[in-house]
Formats: C-alpha cells, structure tokens, sequence
C-alpha cells in the first residue's frame, strides 16, 4: 500500500469523503512513503454518460494507484480495478484524513467484491 | 425524401413526444378500421403492450443479437489501442488485459479493426426479440428488448426490417424524441402525432413537430382527451400547418374498455366510424403525396 486514492469533492485531507466512485469530483492521492497528496480531477468519469465507473477505474490505475478508498463502487468499476490489482476499501468515514487514519489503523478490509449493483 | 422513390407499401408512424397520450390506442384502433390488411409495428421495445389488445398467441420469434467483441488474452499485448478508440467504455484495456463490457458495446466493431494483434473477434450478443403474428387482418410485428440492455435503435430497426414491403404498415413508437424515436420515423412516409390538450401535451408537441420537421416528414394531429381548453392547442395547429385529422373526446367509457383490453372502435360503433375516416384521411394524403406504391 503505497499511493491510496480517496473520492472527494474537495482539494485537502479535511475534506468529505464522497460516498460515490464514478461521479466523484476529484480522487485525493495520499502517498504512505514522502506522505504528501496530490489532486486528479475526475473530469471524465463525472461527465460519461454512461460507464462512469469504468472511466474512473481507468484514470486511477493510469495514476498509479494500488488503493482505493470510498463509498461504494459498483460492478464494472470494480472488475476493472480487480484487474489492475487496485485494493478497494469501502468506507463510510466523514472525511478524507478519517478514512485514512481508519486505513492505517488497519480497521478496513479490502473489498473482494462490488457492494452495490450497477446503475445506469 | 423516401416518400417519393420507394417502391414499397406506405407507413405511418404513430408518436406523440409526450408519453400517455394514447398512441397504441390511436394505432390499434386505427389498425382495426384500416379495412384492408395492414402491419401493426410495436416499436415501444422496452414496454411492448400491442400484443396485449391483439392477444396472438401463435408468435413467431427472432432473436435479435449485436456484434461484441471477444478478447484473446494470449495475444493481447495491453496496448490500449481498443479502449482508446471506444467512446462507450464498452472495452477498456488495463495492464496486459483487455475487459469487455457487452452492455456498453454499441457493436461498431473499431476495437477489432484497430487491434494491432488480431486478439479481438466478435461474437453474437443477444439483445432483444422480434415476435411475428397475425390477428385477423392485422400483422403484427412485436420487438422486444432483453432486460438489462440499454441499446434501443438496433431493436427497432429488426422491427422494420421484419415489415413487408407490399402491405400498409403502422408504427407504435416509444414516447419521447429522441434516438428510439428516430430510429421509428426513419423510412416512415407519414407522422400521426398523437397529443393531450395539457400545457405539457402542447409543449412536447412541438418537439416533435421539429423532428418531424428535421425529418422532412410529413404529418398530421390526433388530439387525445379533447375537452374545453383546446384554443392554444388549435391555434399552435394552425399556425405549424399541421391538419387536426381526428379528435377524441374525453370519454370515460375509452379509458374503461382500453383498460379491458378492448379496442374502442370495435366495441363503440362511433369511435369504429372516427377511426374508419381517420384511415380513409391518411389513405387519401399518402396517396396523393406520397408516390405510388
């Protein structure tokens, strides 16, 4: 675990967590190692019509990630991330810098599935 | 326009932009007063409801499929050159795989042309059924999409392409005007816009009038529900050109024997006859301007 993403609308780590993956404004980028963050603008994802989800996958695994922090993500989004090998951690914290003290803490479990069904 | 060179049978499309005008009331009930054999389309594939009035219970069925691609993973190398050209996420490469999304796929087949490997072929997707029957004098043609399935229009068209050339045929569409809509019209030679005289009915109207117009097809009003607020409705008629062919009035008794599952114009000898002059109309106007069969 060494570049996390959480779904945010926000730029910092104070800011809420978005409980959505596909239509999420930004993925807040944390890195464990040089402990700094980043923004990604989920410009893409929030603006398909269709296949947010797997829009959004494919922007944060191009970014690097290996983990993924958010509400919920449905089944295509989830296939996609499985496939890049992305760890994904459902979390219903308030804030970015809860979710991730949770993470480190060790209180979440990787999801071995999507939890909610796809949308359109 | 098609209109003009077919050398086929004219159809008449029945739309509305508004939905719950009473389209499928206006088409089967046009469809039994034709007086002469004619096609019935149920072009509503999300929410076919004809065959509900018609009852055929000896159906043929079709199924309707879509190309989608197939990924040999041993020979994708993750070039990402697939989900590049995709603009429906319908495959997406990542790493050295490539996943495909079938019911995002619009079956363009690009992912396959453009696979510098060869690693895509494509299979057949079922997306929906065509069922064929036969009711009295009336053909019906039933498309049906499969539940979980977003891509309306290829449906539709195996709809049309199930219509025979030598017979009139009648077009249900879905409500609305967008792409199942179109894809209803396409080829039409006749536009039968269904509508209600509420704020909403008029304002919808006109939507479709423009899609009718966008079209270059020709058509004409059917006022559903006509009570004592038609003033704007009328004045909006007259001033597109549009002829109100057929108006309704609000008749409990219709809503009754619809909701039976019986058509009006077969149980109300009135509504029989309003219905039988509806069709000798739209004979004569597709006679005179819509070419010779």
């Amino acid at each position: 675990m060494n570049t996390i993403a959480f779904t945010t609308a926000g730029q910092e780590l104070v800011a809420a967590l978005d409980p959505r993956f596909g239509r999420a404004a930004n993925f807040l980028i944390y890195d464990t190692d040089q402990k700094t963050t980043r923004i990604i603008e989920n410009q893409q994802g929030r603006s398909a019509a269709q296949g947010a989800g797997i829009q959004a996958a494919e922007t944060i695994v191009r970014a690097g990630v290996d983990t993924l922090v958010t509400g919920h993500c449905g089944p295509k989004a989830f296939k996609v991330l499985d496939a890049a090998g992305v760890k994904v951690f459902n979390c219903n914290a308030a804030t970015v810098d809860e979710a991730l003290q949770e993470l480190l803490a060790g209180k979440l479990t990787a999801a071995e599935n999507s939890d909610v069904e796809g949308h359109w | 326009m098609a209109a003009s060179s077919r050398n086929r049978s004219y159809r008449i499309a029945v739309a509305s932009g508004k939905g719950g005008t009473g389209k499928t009331t206006v088409a089967l009930n046009l469809a039994a007063m034709f007086g002469e054999p004619v096609q019935l389309a149920d072009c509503d594939v999300e929410e076919p409801n004809v065959n509900l009035f018609l009852r055929c219970d000896q159906l043929e069925a079709t199924e309707v499929t879509m190309l989608v691609p197939e990924v040999d993973q041993q020979r994708c190398n993750g070039c990402g050159a697939c989900g590049e050209l995709c603009q429906f996420r319908g495959i997406v490469a990542i790493g050295t795989r490539a996943l495909v999304f079938p019911e995002l796929c619009h079956g363009c087949g690009g992912c396959a042309l453009v696979c510098p490997t060869g690693a895509i072929t494509e299979r057949a997707h079922p997306i929906g059924t065509i069922s064929v029957g036969q009711s009295g004098a009336i053909r019906l043609i039933e498309g049906r999409l499969e539940v979980g399935v977003s891509l309306v229009p290829p449906v539709i068209r195996a709809v049309r392409d199930h219509l025979l050339d030598e017979i009139p045929a009648i077009l249900d569409a879905p409500p609305g005007t967008s792409c199942p809509v179109v894809a209803t019209l396409r080829e039409s030679d006749y536009l039968l816009l269904v509508t209600d005289p509420t704020p909403f009915g008029l304002h919808d109207l006109k939507l479709a009038v423009a899609l009718a117009r966008e079209l270059n097809l020709a058509c004409g009003v059917v006022v559903n529900r006509a009570g004592e607020d038609l003033v704007g409705l009328y004045g909006y008629c007259q001033s597109e050109n549009l002829p109100v062919l057929l108006s309704l009035p609000d008749d409990r008794q219709i809503a009754e024997i619809t909701s039976r599952g019986d058509l009006v114009a077969r149980v109300l000898p009135e509504y029989g006859l309003m219905f039988a002059e509806l069709a000798e109309k739209l004979k004569r106007e597709l006679g005179t301007t819509g070419g010779t069969p």
